[in-house]
């Protein structure tokens, strides 16, 4: 009992990163219809900017949180203005390629200004962490555990009680008709990136004293979350937080009890068994094409 | 025209030769590039990325099919490319299958599994498609990594053999030429085949695809199939030139360098792949100098190409080239006219062609068609009118079968068809247009309605030159015959309007329907599609018309059908209907 709820806790935390990485997708995937390659890469510029501010300039820890939030908001405008924005008229196809290119781009950036070589980041808290009963609850997963909670809080109030979130729904549920309603829709677009890339360097950030900062950090969280999304049901903001937790819990007891060399592969088995037999995910519906 | 059967001869005889000629030097130009290969004396590092360049190039091929000419995104690319090195190198040096019944192992393989793959995932579009690649070449992956018993694990195997009759480097990177020379063509090849179009179709507009007879499924699944089978060949012969693999060089991120060359050289034209992975394979040598940030410059330099080059480099060595040269003014010849009229429908006494009964398609609460009943005469032009949002265009999408009815049926020639798949109701002989244009926007006019002439169930005889005369015809009708050979995105509204009906009528359907096809048009236009749709009539062609334009309706209908929110509330001769007092009140609301 007390593995499996150690297991369960170790499960959330991991699943709250998929979960914060997968709600930046759904959320530009909403805004444009694009999915975007790049998310993972978020979080792995979130984590760098970390190991920039606090190990390198020897800032204090939140300076550093600020200082690398700020940066990622800067970056989303960027990424939006270089990335999609120029081909904002094309069909999906260019615009995954080119988030591609631009993950690439980023990797390789970053690659060679840091070198191959994992960076260490340690904790916010310098207390390991405590026992209740038979389970160790880590103090940095249950910062993950928290601040994710917080986020998804702050995210629904900001979309549901304030007129820039109800803008910014507007636009993703109808363009042209925001439009004629005078909402500037590419500052909305612009604003879903921004949100977008601080979700995902936020995700970075919390999960950097976890595992060790690298390069290739980012596509990984980023395929997890992908999957997570389209486990929870594509295009839906629960499915993506729902789906983050499911392939947590499920990759850490797979680990657990099955395989660790094959951890990474359990997210993606249930993932093919979700598009055979419910490719709409736990929450979306089916939708069709109009004619 | 009669006398224009003399001066179509030549025009014919002289394609035939100039693509004999094409064919010639084709062929003369892979010999001379595989002797090059084979006598000159390489060095051992040139060798290398000639070697890599050209089995590369074979998997690349797999990318266009499946990605330029069907749309679909693959990133596992490496996964099969992987499957078929593996193959190979397990097969030789554990199994001793020998190079040859190795690699027929691998690619055939390989191309199961891609079926597989494609049979489970392609109904999903998109991005379902890029995150099960995705998934499956993470899977390989882990599995060639970790199944260390199999496959040797993250060392990998060495000393893999080749044929004895290759097993000099020459010779081999000759067999690797010959096979890239072979590939290239099918593949160009492949894009003028009945596959290869509906193919394109599918990638253009898959609704449309569907509704014109292809089985945009099963193509999909075909291009898939054919795709795995080209990745893994290539694998294969990489496996015996490089005699070492190992599992990081079929990764995830291989899968999207795969890509980067299809796109960068121009995905839809298998010159514009070679090209464009001979590029990139020679690039980082090129750029040795930039080495640290090269993978850098790299990822903008897509970026940058998809910006201004949305084809590659390929595509837009195509534009110039259209820009620069007039295309050849097409000698069109003789046109044989437009069969129409099927002996059946001479024959029919008005029986019912369709019998809808009590048909429903509600979206939640919305009934947007509510138990409407619905008979189309054989020989007879039947309109279905109604206000906007009176569920005239749901009706005929249930009727193609895009959408699915909540209840009802529909018989079709007395067959029950509600359950039909739209390509199945098209080979049953339904044919008919969309509202809102949905041709297929990078074919040309041709091949948009050769697509349409290939319907299934549609019987043409004389093979490909027949189909391209029935298109012909068809676009003779029209009056768009000699612009066949125009992209189809530079014709007019009203002119693309007019090939949707060509498409429609190449097919030869036993029923066309016609969904608003005034919509957008100005008056010139209108009354032009008017005398199209009277000679239709005159033909016998049996048509179900949509539209809400009375004055339009009146002029070529037999007998009108009035749907009012979603419901049955006329149905007769034009000038009965129009007068009825509840059709008047649905039009021009109730007097007081």
């Amino acid at each position: 009992m007390g593995i499996v709820l150690q297991l369960l806790f170790s499960g959330l935390a991991i699943g709250s990163i998929y979960a914060l990485v997968a709600l930046g997708f759904v959320l530009i995937y909403r805004a444009t219809n694009v999915v975007n390659f790049a998310q993972g890469d978020f979080a792995m510029l979130g984590a760098f900017a970390m190991v920039v501010t606090v190990v390198d300039l020897g800032l204090p820890y939140g300076l550093g949180i600020v200082i690398a939030l700020l940066g990622m908001l800067v970056f989303g405008a960027l990424f939006n203005l270089g990335v999609y924005y120029p081909l904002r008229n094309r069909s999906f196809l260019p615009v995954i390629i080119s988030t591609i290119g631009a993950s690439i781009l980023l990797e390789n950036g970053v690659l060679a200004a840091y070198g191959p070589h994992p960076k260490n980041l340690k904790g916010m808290f310098s207390i390991k962490g405590f026992d209740i009963g038979p389970v160790f609850l880590d103090s940095q997963y249950l910062l993950i555990l928290a601040v994710t909670a917080v986020m998804v809080w702050l995210e629904y109030l900001f979309f549901e009680r304030t007129l820039l979130g109800k803008k910014m729904q507007a636009t993703s549920q109808d363009k042209e008709m925001a439009s004629l309603l005078g909402i500037p829709i590419a500052l909305m677009i612009m604003l879903t990136f921004v949100n977008s890339a601080m979700l995902g360097g936020l995700a970075g950030i919390l999960v950097a004293p976890v595992i060790f900062v690298s390069v290739g950090m980012g596509s990984n969280i980023a395929l997890k979350a992908f999957a997570a999304s389209i486990i929870g049901g594509f295009g839906d903001v629960r499915g993506a937080i729902g789906g983050g937790f499911t392939l947590g819990i499920v990759e850490t007891f797979g680990a657990a009890y099955i395989s660790v060399p094959y951890k990474d592969a359990f997210g993606f088995l249930v993932l093919f068994v979700f598009l055979l037999f419910r490719p709409q995910g736990i929450f979306g519906e089916r939708i069709a094409e109009k004619a | 025209m009669s006398n224009g059967m003399a001066a179509a001869a030549p025009v014919a005889q002289s394609a035939t030769f100039r693509a004999a000629m094409a064919g010639v030097a084709y062929a003369g130009l892979a010999a001379v590039t595989v002797a090059v290969a084979v006598y000159t004396p390489f060095s051992a590092y040139v060798l290398n990325l000639l070697m890599q360049a050209s089995t590369y190039s074979i998997a690349v091929l797999g990318l266009t099919i499946v990605l330029g000419y069907t749309g679909q995104i693959s990133l596992a690319k490496a996964a099969f490319f992987g499957l078929g090195a593996y193959a190979v190198a397990l097969g030789t040096t554990v199994l001793g299958l020998g190079f040859w019944l190795s690699l027929a192992v691998g690619v055939l393989g390989s191309s199961v599994v891609g079926t597989i793959l494609g049979l489970t995932t392609l109904r999903l579009g998109g991005h379902y498609l890029a995150m099960v690649t995705i998934s499956f070449q993470t899977i390989v992956s882990l599995v060639l990594t970790n199944w260390i018993a199999v496959t040797k694990g993250p060392d990998g195997v060495t000393s893999i053999p080749r044929p004895d009759m290759f097993a000099g480097s020459g010779p081999y990177l000759g067999l690797c030429v010959v096979t890239l020379f072979a590939v290239a063509w099918y593949v160009w090849f492949l894009r003028r085949t009945r596959l290869g179009r509906a193919m394109q179709a599918t990638r253009d507009n898959e609704l449309a695809a569907g509704v014109t007879g292809v089985d945009t499924y099963r193509v999909k699944v075909a291009a898939f199939t054919l795709s795995a089978c080209l990745g893994s060949l290539g694998g294969a012969l990489f496996a015996g030139g490089f005699s070492y693999i190992s599992p990081d060089q079929f990764s995830f991120s291989e899968s999207v360098v795969f890509l980067t060359m299809a796109l960068l050289g121009g995905s839809r034209s298998p010159a514009g792949s070679v090209f464009g992975t001979t590029l990139l394979i020679l690039l980082p040598e090129w750029l040795r100098f930039l080495k640290s940030v090269y993978l850098a410059v790299y990822g903008a330099a897509v970026i940058l190409i998809m910006v201004f080059m949305p084809d590659g480099i390929w595509g837009y060595v195509i534009l110039l080239r259209r820009k620069l040269f007039t295309p050849r003014q097409l000698a069109v010849g003789a046109i044989p006219p437009l069969p129409l009229v099927h002996e059946r429908v001479l024959n029919g006494d008005g029986q019912p062609i369709l019998k809808v009964e009590k048909l429903s398609k509600h979206f939640g609460g919305l009934k947007a068609v509510d138990e409407v009943d619905l008979e189309v005469k054989q020989n007879s032009v039947h309109a279905l009118i109604g206000p906007n949002g009176s569920g005239k265009t749901t009706a005929l999408n249930v009727l193609s079968g895009i959408y699915r009815p909540t209840a009802g049926k529909v018989a079709f020639e007395g067959i029950d068809i509600t359950r039909l798949k739209p390509h199945r109701r098209a080979g049953c002989g339904m044919g008919r247009t969309f509202q809102n244009i949905r041709l297929f926007a990078n074919m040309s006019v041709l091949d948009n309605v050769i697509v349409g002439a290939e319907r299934p169930g549609n019987r043409v005889s004389g093979g490909a030159a027949g189909l391209r005369m029935r298109a012909l015809s068809a676009l003779d009708f029209v009056g768009l015959a000699p612009r066949a050979e125009e992209a189809v995105g530079s014709l007019s509204y009203g002119h693309q309007r007019l090939v949707e009906v060509a498409r429609a009528l190449a097919g030869n359907p036993k029923l066309l329907l016609l969904d608003e096809p005034g919509a957008g048009l100005n008056h010139v236009e209108k009354a032009d599609l008017v005398q199209l749709l009277k000679r239709l009539r005159g033909h016998g062609l049996t048509v179900l018309i949509i539209d809400h334009d009375m004055n339009l309706v009146e002029q070529v209908a037999d007998r009108i059908t009035v749907l009012n929110f979603g419901r049955h509330i006329a149905d007769g001769a034009p000038a009965d209907v129009l007068r009825n007092p509840d059709v008047v009140s649905a039009y021009l609301g109730t007097p007081r």
